[in-house]
């Protein structure tokens, strides 16, 4: 037992809609409405945004949790570090939590870098000593030196990245939990904090890592849990738990469909159908040729109009650098055509050109909002999908290409002097 | 460096049912945390401002002078019967101070909750150091405002007293007060945001229903009207002020009526706050 820094039983998380996402806030007139109601009994119900998550993780572990957006990650990690209750279920922490929950929370932009340290070390739980103590070692690590004493407002974001991850990461709590601080900063500073993390983790500290970045958690982790809609589906050495995400619910033949109960009830009026890769004869395919076109459609549908809606997807890397983002739209000619996109059922359908990727695998995402005025559904993972580069330019040499593009260029050489 | 297992704190996770205890010690044990949040409530409030702290001296002074030129000189108030009603300026700015200290902590504590909501959300530390910190951030104002009342004193020629040692409790007093409302206001707010449009309007009233401008005297004396007026504590605070520079009409029975009314806010006040605290990250 004692060589346990965590242990959870039955964890869940109960949320009553419309609490979700800040989506909007209640007002002492709704509750007055609804007091008046039967019982009280609000509507719209509750969900489990985690439900009967049981595991245990030995001091020094460094464990990975992967997972969809929305599948409960946030929450569970929201859970351990004592910022929410569970709703059931118990669970006992041996150690202090340091979380690394989102880079620079409590940094204050009028305070200079310097006074940020402090306060946002005493809000990471550091006593002033301690901060004292590490000081020129956090700066050094954050590589903002000269401008230490530069309100934060004027970092670029960059600099802002690194001295809050600096900060965090001489916390030296027993449990680190890290949640997708990799996805920005430059690829220096992302080898700067992995390498960081390890050197946590030989400390005998446990690390729980949350990350999109398969990559990074084959890199940083031995086992890895898998986490869908609320439950715990699999722990297993790393690369079986990845093997397994990157194969659940995408490849079905290059389609992602949902069902009404993955669809949060926010999206309404709009609801996802499905989002599919296209090859040649238009079947559903999981892999496309990068010198041939291939389409990609979002179905869906409208229970009520819509003004100005823009259906789009997002193009990734697996290691979740954005390539592209494209909406139907776009173009404002069409988008002028429609202003309001009545109730019904729909598909919107492009043609991703030849010549444009290179071979590897790709996340789509897709995102349905009207610009400036809601968002209505975004799964940023929707669908992978590999694209393979047969016949591709250069393919005479068999080196990896640098770069998401493998784009064909009229190349002309000229001789100017001979 | 390895950790052994009987080093470190155990904490347990599970559904928090009912009341929940205060735990106080877990406060004292972030007690930086809440001298550092106050720091920066301080030091951000006046950046970028020419004036500076200079804010802090300014807004009372002006106070003090529109409301002698209104309420004394136009509307003909009185100060307290014995004090001389040339000295109603010290007489206005004595009760001035703590009601602006009292009025800028309750307005920054009801709002501090949803004002720190990226930091409810994302880390732990015992949730009263928000209202708490917001609550003393006001203090330094006080300390500046305060220097003026003591060039007042010397100007009009108002005796220093050992009574004038009686305003760090009263002080306190007032600073409590604030807190006590504020506690229970900041975490309706989370909930509600109502509180945030009632607070103004909350703190104007309030100086309206406290003896800033006019002297206690206006009160009836018989019947019930001077307790039911006390039940507002800072008819005792500032009644106190006053008795430590001028030395009349000591606040006894008043004063004791606004601990009372204090005390019963505040630990009301903490308990609320700390029954709805498990609910502030997920309302937020």
């Amino acid at each position: 037992m004692s060589d346990l820094a965590i242990r959870v039983e039955n964890l869940g998380k109960q949320y009553r809609i419309g609490t979700l996402n800040n989506q909007r806030y209640q007002t002492l007139r709704d509750s007055l409405s609804t007091l008046f109601q039967r019982n009280g009994s609000t509507p719209g119900g509750r969900i489990w945004a985690l439900k009967d998550v049981s595991f245990e993780v030995a001091q020094g572990t460094v464990l990975g949790i992967v997972g969809r957006n929305g599948a409960g990650k946030s929450t569970l990690l929201k859970i351990l570090s004592r910022v929410t209750d569970p709703t059931e279920g118990i669970g006992e922490i041996r150690g202090r939590v340091g979380s690394l929950l989102e880079v620079g929370t409590g940094f204050h932009p009028e305070l200079t870098g310097r006074e940020n340290i402090f306060l946002n070390g005493a809000i990471l739980g550091m006593q002033r000593a301690e901060i004292q103590r590490k000081f020129d070692e956090i700066v050094d690590f954050s590589e903002v030196g000269q401008f230490i004493d530069t309100p934060v407002k004027r970092y670029s974001s960059g600099m802002y990245l690194r001295l809050a991850f600096a900060v965090a990461a001489h916390l030296e709590p027993e449990i680190l939990v890290v949640d997708e601080v990799l996805a920005v900063g430059d690829a220096e500073f992302q080898r700067k904090c992995l390498g960081k993390m390890s050197d946590v983790a030989q400390q005998g500290r446990t690390v729980l890592f949350v990350s999109h970045n398969m990559s990074a958690i084959l890199r940083l982790t031995t086992e890895t849990l898998v986490i869908e809609k609320g439950r715990l589906k699999l722990r297993a050495p790393t690369p079986e738990a990845v093997d397994y995400y990157l194969s659940q619910g995408f490849s079905q033949e290059g389609q992602r469909t949902w069902d009404a109960d993955e669809v949060p009830p926010e999206a309404a009026p709009f609801r996802p159908l499905a989002v599919r890769i296209l090859g040649p004869g238009c079947r559903a395919c999981d892999s496309v040729r990068s010198t041939e076109p291939f389409q990609v459609e979002v179905e869906y549908c409208l229970s009520a109009p819509i003004t100005g809606l823009r259906v789009g997807i997002y193009l990734m890397s697996t290691r979740g650098e954005y390539i592209f983002t494209s909406f139907d739209t776009d173009d404002p000619a069409r988008f002028e055509r429609y202003p309001v996109r009545p109730a019904g059922r729909y598909v919107s359908r492009c043609t991703i050109p030849a010549d444009l990727l290179n071979e590897g695998r790709y996340t789509l995402g897709i995102n349905a909002s009207s610009y400036r005025v809601r968002r209505y559904f975004q799964d940023e993972q929707a669908l992978n999908f590999t694209v393979d580069a047969t016949g591709a330019p250069g393919m005479q040499w068999p080196e990896p290409r640098l770069g998401p593009t493998r784009p064909r260029l009229d190349w002309k050489i000229e001789v100017i002097d001979s | 460096m390895t950790i052994r297992a009987d080093q470190v704190p155990v904490t347990y996770l599970r559904p928090s049912k009912g009341w929940i205890p205060l735990n106080l010690a877990d406060l004292w044990a972030y007690r930086e945390l809440v001298y550092f949040l106050t720091w920066r409530d301080i030091k951000v409030r006046y950046k970028q401002a020419a004036l500076g702290i200079g804010w802090a001296i300014l807004q009372p002074v002006l106070h003090m002078v529109i409301f002698t030129v209104i309420f004394a000189k136009l509307a003909g108030l009185k100060p307290d019967a014995g004090i001389p009603e040339a000295l109603y300026p010290v007489f206005s700015f004595a009760a001035l101070l703590p009601m602006q200290l009292f009025q800028g902590a309750l307005q920054r504590a009801s709002i501090s909750l949803v004002q720190n909501s990226n930091l409810l959300t994302k880390v732990y530390f015992p949730r009263l150091i928000i209202p708490f910190s917001a609550a003393a951030a006001g203090l330094v104002d006080f300390f500046f405002a305060f220097l003026v009342l003591g060039g007042l004193m010397l100007y009009f020629q108002v005796a220093f007293t050992w009574k004038l040692l009686w305003l760090i409790p009263l002080v306190l007093l007032a600073l409590l007060a604030a807190l006590a409302v504020g506690l229970w206001l900041a975490a309706l707010n989370v909930q509600y945001r109502d509180v945030q449009q009632m607070v103004p309007f909350l703190i104007q009233a309030w100086m309206y229903a406290s003896p800033v401008a006019y002297s206690l005297d206006v009160i009836p004396a018989s019947g019930p009207w001077r307790v039911i007026y006390a039940l507002n504590p800072m008819a005792g605070v500032i009644q106190g002020f006053r008795w430590a520079l001028f030395g009349l009409n000591p606040p006894d029975r008043i004063l004791w009526i606004s601990i009372g009314v204090v005390v019963v806010l505040l630990v009301s006040g903490l308990y609320y706050f700390r029954h709805m605290e498990r609910t502030f990250a997920d309302m937020v």
